[in-house]
């Protein structure tokens, strides 16, 4: 099975090195498609596939690029994947896709995978590589789904469209926070992933 | 070959940009009609939701046929237009011809009770983008049946509420000719719309979506009062 040092590529980036608390990427769509937890499934999903896939294949063509196109390339690559990605959701789940709209085609420019393919394929093995892109996009994934969950707990009273707040707590005069469905929330919640994160885990804290 | 020569640079991108190009036509041209079905079935589901009929992927095909007896187009004069396949009719590129031009589809439905019902199809901009949605009227082209709203890009929570049963579901009974039989569509407005029968609430922070959604049904339907003129009972 998978020996230390490969296990460490796969979870790395989900708690020690994470692409969106730790690194602070691809922190846009984040804010975008984290109101509910479905669109942030599928976003994640679709994301792990993208940055796998274009860090196998920038990691197979590696030692052929050259060395002046060599962003262009990778933005084909990932480019051509996300083109892909969106065809799928379109003819197979066309609800999610309608929800995602813009954001699936903005994976093309989402930092964490051209900082992935730039600082890893480029100098590693496909096998590697793969399992960077994987847990890089679980990491970015994992964050996603506990924004998306708090946001739509609170900002709807649902988790995955059911509803999970009872109708007595309305009936009390409880009321779904607008704010959380709001962009600027899904800032604070990362916000207080963060501090979470960094009061478990001291040796993140910056001098 | 000398990697960062000229030749190899441009060999290289030339290649990729053919095989790249291959990969996705097939790609799009194999899911193609896949995705023109799923269009064709959210229209279709909409419609029918305006008719206060919940359908899924599933049902929506045997539905629609069972519901709508009829669908063609009509001229801003109220006369109906042949050779026009009323289903496909895009009425933003419609809002763009002068009036004389446009054709708007017509959707008749025979539901399990009270008689007819004409489905108009509604186009207008929200916020931050377009904004669209279906109006089911009874027979006597007067009141409303039920309706339906959806929208590209609102504001979620705010002006995206539109799409929810909650606010869609205050248009039912409402009228759209006054009693002295002149159109006054229905309004949405932010306060006075209770005992109204030409008004709704509008949603608060919404106001620029709700002022689009006043607008569209007005323009919208204003293009169908000759038809209504002529048809209603």
């Amino acid at each position: 099975m998978l020996s230390g040092k490969h296990l460490k590529l796969l979870t790395d980036p989900i708690n020690k090195n994470n692409p969106i608390t730790v690194q602070v990427l691809g922190i846009c769509s984040a804010l975008a498609v984290t109101v509910k937890l479905e669109p942030a499934v599928v976003m994640s999903l679709s994301v792990i596939f993208v940055m796998s896939m274009s860090n196998v294949v920038i990691s197979l063509l590696r030692n052929t690029i050259p060395k002046r196109i060599r962003i262009i390339v990778q933005l084909v690559v990932v480019a051509a994947l996300v083109i892909i990605v969106d065809q799928f959701l379109k003819a197979y789940v066309f609800d999610v896709s309608k929800q995602l709209s813009v954001f699936v085609g903005l994976i093309i420019t989402n930092c964490i995978i051209m900082g992935r393919l730039e600082a890893f394929a480029l100098a590693n093995s496909p096998g590697k590589s793969f399992l960077d892109g994987v847990g890089n996009g679980a990491g970015y994934g994992a964050i996603l789904i506990i924004v998306a969950f708090f946001r739509e707990l609170f900002g709807s009273g649902t988790i995955w469209n059911i509803q999970v707040i009872p109708q007595s707590f309305y009936d009390i005069g409880y009321a779904n926070n607008g704010l959380m469905i709001l962009p600027p929330m899904a800032l604070v919640v990362v916000g207080i992933i963060i501090w979470v994160q960094r009061a478990r885990n001291r040796e993140l804290i910056e001098e | 070959m000398d990697r960062n020569s000229n030749k190899y640079t441009f060999i290289y991108a030339i290649v990729m940009v053919v095989v790249v190009a291959t990969v996705l036509t097939l790609i799009a041209v194999t899911l193609q009609p896949r995705q023109k079905k799923n269009v064709e079935l959210e229209k279709k589901k909409n419609i029918l939701s305006a008719l206060n009929i919940e359908s899924t992927t599933d049902d929506v095909e045997q539905k629609y046929d069972k519901y709508i007896v009829e669908n063609y187009a009509i001229s801003t004069k109220g006369e109906k237009l042949e050779d026009i396949d009323a289903f496909n009719v895009i009425l933003k590129k419609e809002l763009k011809k002068s009036e004389n031009e446009q054709a708007w589809p017509v959707y008749v439905a025979n539901t399990d009770n009270d008689g007819l019902k004409y489905i108009f199809p509604l186009y207008g901009v929200g916020l931050w983008g377009p904004i669209w949605g279906y109006i089911a009227l009874n027979e006597d082209l007067n009141t409303v049946y039920g309706v339906n709203f959806d929208h590209k890009s609102e504001t979620p929570g705010l002006g995206a509420e539109i799409n929810t049963k909650e606010f869609q579901s205050q248009f039912v009974e409402k009228q759209i000719f006054n009693d002295n039989h002149e159109f006054v569509s229905i309004s949405v407005i932010k306060t006075g719309a209770e005992g109204n029968k030409h008004a709704v609430d509008a949603i608060s922070g919404g106001t620029i979506t709700s002022n689009g959604l006043d607008d569209m049904i007005g323009n919208c339907l204003s293009a169908y009062l000759s038809y209504i003129e002529k048809n209603k009972k």
